[in-house]
């Protein structure tokens, strides 16, 4: 038996064990960015402290900033104090700001990744918890609140408890119109939005393996979803072929030194686990939520469940969910009218998000009242995509093209469900209110789903419209 | 600088209910309240979407009772600040007035973000937690305390066994739940962890 990668990435970064019993983490990156850092580098002003380490730490914009008009300052004030609040702090710590004007802004995220910052091996925070999302290369990566940042800031460090870490092997081959937001979307429905809690995720086995890394970043985007701060997948080939050549990876013989290294770090065949979890993804069919968490999802060919069917003590979260929703137990989810489509997030927003929606809307027309976005995940995607001519492709479908940020995954900006609208989303959270209206509804779905529900301005099996298309 | 942050043994007060399972951080605190550089008046949008109906009539929520005002422990059901992992939900329900939160499980995440503010985020089973709200909801002006010393919470004549991770009840009973300095102390120790990292060393022969 042998290690697994999660607990040799700990032991190499454990600085101390603290007299709490907490062991005191190093951390190899940390990204900032406009909503949760402010307080952070107040903190720190207010007890003289520097920035230790300002070369490891990366900043981006993303939460606040307007997909519309980018022009400074904001048309909210709001978002423009907070925007001139990392201009001055990254500006006097030295640190490293991707900002509008650069060619690198976007979701933190995404944006990580496409930088060569996150590598494998190393641990990686962020004030943010879908940090998860940068464990698809072999890192383990933790979301964490403002006076974590604080402490990253001032010491590199964090003072944690180990958690255990459980291997979610997921075997088979995914069925065509299948993708990663399925499986993630399945395994939260299975384990639980708490099931998580105290562990890592490893996600590993034959389906994960034939991810492209993209796919392996939605599916450790989601982790914590699930309950599990982290969520991560064993470096490989594909790892490696993605970082070669990006901004930050190491270059000639380093890389292949670093490649070397990065091997040693993956789980071997037979690493032990505090827990080990198994799924057969030739059984997955596209994944849609119909409640208020995003544990409460279904097969889209399935009917809600019907509330007494449910556990005790899922039961009146599934009779809330149903209140707001306004969805009767036991009806199918199919056939679910929308009044909005976005696809956009940290979660599904990457080039091949967006190549597989514009597939899907290639040709055809957004359902008339059914206002369309989408909101490419950085500068970088946008670019690719203009390339490859995908905002015409939307555009003619009647879909919004927007610039990169957040945006109505949590509506910090001017995108925001109005009322009791009904919203397909490729984002990651489906909490009451979390697209900008107390009373807006959100059923989460990969980005394909979401430009198949556009079109049919209902929910919609995407793998029926792709065969129309064929037709 | 201090190098300690206050100890954190017993905190006595009267208690506030809030109850249902997977209450997330949006509903704690929602992100277009979010739009500040301080955490200061963070306070009055606790709950605020909850509190408040589509046209800004106040609903029937315990935050908003006046009986309730000057609460201090707030008990809640399983899976509490499931989410976002921003500390404006911990900050905002500091500010309000609450100083330990007693409840089933909480989210990984906010449970460390309560205590990185010495706010004990402790978890007793269901029964007791359902006693507990029962409690304050007959009786608001009923005391409660937390005793992180004797791993209790205590009502009236009732008194309960908590759960809580060790490593945070330490640093609590210890004053190290502000954890900068204790960090920064071992500064020698970080570089030398970081000087090791083939990362940091940028992968050099
Ligand atoms: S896209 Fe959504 S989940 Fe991702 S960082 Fe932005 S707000 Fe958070």
């Amino acid at each position: 038996m042998s290690e697994n990668l999660f607990n040799r990435v700990w032991d190499l970064h454990t600085v101390t064990t603290l007299p709490t019993g907490q062991d005191q983490l190093f951390i190899g990156l940390h990204l900032i960015h406009e909503v949760t850092s402010p307080q952070a580098f107040q903190m720190i002003e207010e007890r003289g402290l520097e920035v230790l380490y300002p070369q490891r730490t990366i900043a981006t914009v993303d939460h606040i900033v307007p997909t519309d008009n980018q022009e400074r300052p904001f048309a909210d004030p709001l978002a423009e104090h907070m925007m001139q609040a990392l201009e001055q702090n990254t500006k006097r710590h030295g640190i490293e700001f991707f900002d509008l004007t650069t060619e690198h802004q976007g979701i933190v995220h995404v944006v990580g990744p496409e930088l060569g910052a996150t590598q494998p091996g190393m641990t990686i925070a962020c004030g943010d918890s879908h940090t998860s999302t940068h464990g698809a290369f072999g890192a383990i990566a933790f979301g964490i609140g403002t006076s974590q940042i604080r402490d990253v800031l001032a010491t590199q460090c964090l003072a944690m408890a180990r958690p255990r870490v459980r291997r979610i092997q997921v075997n088979g081959t995914l069925a065509p119109g299948v993708s990663a937001k399925d499986i993630i979307l399945r395994i939260i429905a299975d384990l639980g939005v708490k099931g998580g809690i105290g562990y890592a995720y490893e996600y590993g086995g034959g389906a994960i393996d034939a991810l492209s890394m993209e796919g392996r970043m939605t599916v450790c985007n989601m982790s914590i979803e699930g309950g599990a701060r982290v969520g991560y997948v064993n470096p490989d080939d594909t790892t490696f072929e993605y970082l070669r050549g990006r901004r930050y990876a190491p270059r000639g013989e380093a890389f292949d030194r670093a490649v070397g290294w990065w091997r040693s770090l993956a789980s071997g065949p037979d690493a032990e686990y505090d827990d080990v979890y198994e799924l057969d993804a030739s059984s997955l069919e596209p994944m849609v939520t119909w409640g208020i968490n995003p544990g409460q999802a279904i097969s889209v060919s399935e009917r809600m469940p019907r509330v007494e069917s449910l556990p005790p003590d899922a039961r009146e979260v599934a009779a809330s969910a149903y209140r707001h929703m306004g969805f009767d137990d036991g009806s199918p989810i199919a056939g679910t009218k929308i009044s909005v489509a976005f696809i956009g997030s940290c979660t599904n927003a990457r080039i091949s998000d967006l190549r597989e929606a514009a597939r899907i809307a290639e040709g055809k027309s957004v359902s008339p009242g059914v206002r369309a976005f989408v909101v490419p995940g950085s500068k970088q995607v946008a670019l690719q995509a203009q390339q490859e001519g995908l905002p015409d492709v939307f555009e003619r479908a009647g879909f919004q093209w927007r610039a990169a940020g957040c945006s109505m995954c949590l509506a910090m900006n001017a995108d925001k469900l109005e009322g009791r609208e009904i919203c397909a989303s490729s984002s990651n959270r489906n909490f009451i209110g979390r697209q900008g209206s107390p009373t807006g509804r959100t059923l989460l779905m990969s980005p394909a789903m979401v430009a198949a529900a556009a079109i049919a301005g209902e929910v919609t099996d995407v793998r029926r419209l792709a065969a129309t298309t064929v037709s | 600088m201090s190098t300690r942050s206050p100890a954190v043994n017993r905190i006595v007060g009267t208690g506030i209910a809030v109850r249902g399972n997977d209450i997330d951080t949006d509903r704690i605190i929602p992100a277009r309240y979010m739009k500040v550089v301080t955490f200061d008046g963070l306070g009055e949008y606790a709950f605020r979407d909850v509190r408040y109906d589509e046209s800004g009539v106040m609903t029937v929520h315990p935050f908003n009772e006046p009986a309730y005002r000057d609460a201090a422990i707030l008990i809640v059901n399983k899976n509490f600040g499931c989410g976002s992992s921003r500390e404006h939900a911990p900050q905002a329900l500091m500010r309000w007035g609450i100083r330990a939160i007693v409840g089933e499980s909480f989210a990984e995440i906010f449970a460390g973000n309560c205590n990185a503010l010495g706010i004990p985020a402790v978890s007793a089973d269901e029964e007791a937690v359902e006693s507990l709200m029962r409690g304050v909801e007959l009786d608001p002006s009923a005391r409660i305390e937390v005793d992180l010393v004797a791993r209790q919470v205590r009502c009236g004549e009732a008194s309960y066994p908590l759960d809580f991770a060790e490593t945070y009840r330490q640093s609590l009973l210890t004053g190290n739940w502000d954890s900068t300095a204790v960090l920064l102390a071992n500064r020698e120790a970080i570089e030398a962890t970081a000087s090791l990292l083939p990362y940091v060393r940028g992968f050099s022969a």
